[in-house]
């Protein structure tokens, strides 16, 4: 891959980036493309967005993961020109663009719904912001060409919208929406309304176009699996404010609270309070556990405060045999097992009406378990394993 | 396969048969016959009492006499395109005044959508007859109109009884005929299309016509088609607003009917005025057909 002169490039290992050596959002002196100051949106005195702050760099996949009615849409909108924000302000490549009416922003759609014209062919479709941009005739044609060869949809230029299926529908979107080359894309749940197979491979097509055409996207999702695989970095929403903002392993790896850490995939929460933190370790006291937890962390911890210790089912280690005593270690009974093929989950009940999760991955090509249903079983995870919450 | 019960899906045919078919059989025989000074003032009869024979003389004594005498008068072709004409006219300014207020109804909040419609509706309850009689007396020399044009130190307008009034007439009664058509279109229009227009560089005014626009085209095309039609045969409108000058051909029907007895005459105006309607009628049905199979 191609990752030109003006790519920010720092020193630092990159952990979970896809694209090594490219953290723009690292370099002090880099100026963003987009920059939301502090934005807040209501709509009839309902806050939608709560002076929300966020930087996107150029070149950047940047991704709005929340669930519905978090505010992200709402977020884009904005940007897009289609809503006001009431505060703060939205700066395009440094410059105020509160006064730009959507036409004259450099800012394209891919609208959720598509929004294909339905009285315009497919060439004619993709050709409506070149149009727009007053090309020549002959501009247009070849521009239209390449965009429809750059989504596989050769030859279908002379179709109606509705001779086509769901995902040639939604390349012609893409087509529409990246050839008049906006300044940043916009992507309202692009994938939403394909199938799981399909959406699977969209995911790498689209990631595979953004790094060839070397554009900015923004894509705005409720799908935390489509926010992981495709996005350099996510911000997660909740309730109209910015909940942590991070590189995809980041926000899963080390959530900033507990909303993050639950909504970036399955967690085990242990609430406790702090008994000692001293040498980036911190131990909590919980009557989950015999001898408590124990985790690692870099800012300073009160004695006495509350705190939680949220683990990846995955960092789960599962016993059979009652392992040494020591911190991090629960005793409980098999509750039920979810077997998926890849990956067995087993759900453990360590106390009545408490239950952890627990996945292994299966790795051996064996159809008998070793662990069945209401086998007692010892639980464990490393010092390293968990992440230590206060929020 | 969907299937309907038998009897049911006879119900419109028989409908048709009854209320449609035979009357318009009847009128086309009735073009076919001669005028005569008897009762009923035409000729030939079926007559049953002669079996066969009566048949034969009744088929033979049928002939398109009616319709040679309807082309070759200047009268009949004169209402005939006079009709075609204004009813043209006002299906134009129809469309330019039906399109403005369904886009404003489309644009409206939900509550204020129903109110507008209503209002659309209403005058419905109100008989057709009162309600062009109250534009006589709006139009008429005296009227209110010119009263209030004196009022603002105007001069009068002279409307009833000239074209004039005739298309105002048109325009008054048959404006929720192309209003609804064309709002059931806008309404429906996804708000999203216009944000996409706008979204890849269009003004709000150029999204209207590249877009909101060309979409409302069947819309447009559907009430322009249910005015036009009934329009050219209108008789009430022309009669009460048009005065002596005006021809059209529901009057012609009626003053060969009523005033001269001439019911050939009158039943092949309106044979000839169904013919030449079955074009716009055809149009309408496709373009229908069209809309619903999408």
């Amino acid at each position: 891959m191609d990752t030109g002169p003006d790519r920010a490039v720092t020193s630092k290992p990159h952990v979970g980036a896809v694209r090594s050596g490219f953290a723009p959002w690292e370099d002090p002196q880099a100026r963003p493309l987009v920059r939301f100051e502090a934005v807040t949106k209501r709509f009839d005195g309902e806050i939608a967005v709560d002076a929300a702050s966020l930087d996107i760099h150029e070149r950047e996949f940047f991704a709005l993961l929340g669930p519905s009615g978090c505010g992200k849409t709402t977020l884009m909108r904005m940007l897009a020109g289609f809503e006001t924000p009431d505060e703060g302000r939205i700066l395009l490549d440094g410059q105020d663009i509160a006064g730009l009416p959507p036409h004259r922003r450099p800012v394209h759609m891919m609208f959720q719904s598509y929004a294909l014209f339905p009285h315009l062919s497919v060439a004619r479709n993709v050709a409506f912001g070149l149009r727009a941009q007053g090309l020549g005739k002959r501009e247009i044609t070849d521009r239209v060409e390449e965009m429809l060869a750059l989504v596989k949809l050769e030859g279908m230029g002379g179709r109606k919208p509705h001779q086509l299926s769901g995902g040639q529908r939604q390349r012609v979107a893409l087509a529409r929406a990246i050839a008049p080359k906006p300044r940043i894309l916009l992507l309202d749940e692009p994938l939403a309304a394909l199938d799981r197979k399909l959406r699977e491979d969209t995911q790498f097509e689209l990631m595979g176009l953004q790094h060839s055409l070397g554009m900015t996207f923004l894509i705005v999702t409720h799908d935390r699996e489509e926010a992981m695989v495709v996005a350099d970095r996510i911000a997660v929403m909740r309730a109209g404010r910015i909940a942590q903002v991070g590189r995809p392993a980041e926000v899963y790896e080390a959530p900033a609270n507990r909303y993050v850490a639950d909504f970036i995939g399955d967690v085990n929460l242990f609430e406790g309070r702090v008994e000692a933190a001293e040498g980036g370790v911190v131990r909590l006291g919980s009557p989950e556990a015999p001898q408590g937890f124990t985790g690692f962390v870099e800012t300073s911890h009160a004695i006495g405060s509350q705190a939680w210790i949220a683990v990846r089912p995955e960092k789960m280690r599962l016993h059979l045999d009652p392992p040494p005593a020591g911190p991090n270690r629960l005793g409980g009974r098999v509750a039920d097992i979810g077997y998926l093929g890849d990956w067995t989950t087993y759900v453990v009940e360590v106390a009545p009406g408490r239950t952890v999760r627990a996945a292994c991955a299966n790795t051996a090509r064996t159809v008998e378990r070793p662990i069945a249903r209401d086998d007692a079983i010892w639980l464990t995870f490393a010092p390293d394993a968990g992440v230590v919450l206060v929020e | 396969m969907r299937t309907r019960p038998p009897l049911a899906a006879l119900a419109p045919y028989l409908w048709l048969l009854v209320f449609f078919a035979l009357p318009f059989a009847l009128v086309v025989k009735l073009s076919l016959s001669d005028t005569v000074l008897a009762m009923p003032p035409y000729a030939p009869q079926l007559d049953f009492a002669a079996g066969s024979a009566g048949l034969k003389s009744f088929f033979a004594a049928l002939d398109l006499e009616t319709y040679r005498r309807l082309a070759s008068d200047d009268l009949y072709l004169a209402s005939y395109f006079s009709s075609l004409r204004l009813a043209g006219l006002a299906t134009v300014i129809l469309a330019l005044v039906g399109y403005p207020i369904a886009y404003g109804i489309a644009r409206c909040s939900d509550g204020a959508r129903q109110v507008l419609v209503m209002a659309l509706i209403l005058p419905f309850w109100t008989s057709f007859l009162i309600r062009i009689y109250a534009w006589i007396a709006i139009l008429k020399p005296a009227g209110l109109l010119n009263q209030a044009l004196a009022s603002v130190g105007l001069p009068p307008l002279t409307i009833l009884n000239t074209e004039a009034g005739v298309l105002v007439g048109l325009v008054y009664a048959y404006l929720p005929f192309m209003v609804l058509p064309l709002y059931a279109v806008l309404e429906r229009q996804d708000e999203s299309l216009i944000e996409a227009a706008e979204d890849l560089g269009c003004t709000p005014t150029g999204a209207f016509w590249r877009v909101t626009f060309p979409l409302s085209l069947p819309g447009l095309a559907a009430g322009a088609l249910i005015c036009f039609i009934p329009m050219v045969g209108e008789f009430v409108i022309p009669d009460l607003l048009g005065g002596s000058e005006t021809l059209m051909l529901g009057r012609t029907i009626w003053n060969e009917f009523f005033a001269n007895r001439d019911w050939p005459a009158a039943s092949a105006v309106a044979v000839a005025l169904l013919v030449s309607l079955l074009v716009p009628i055809v149009l309408y049905q496709r373009q229908q057909a069209k809309v619903l199979g999408r």
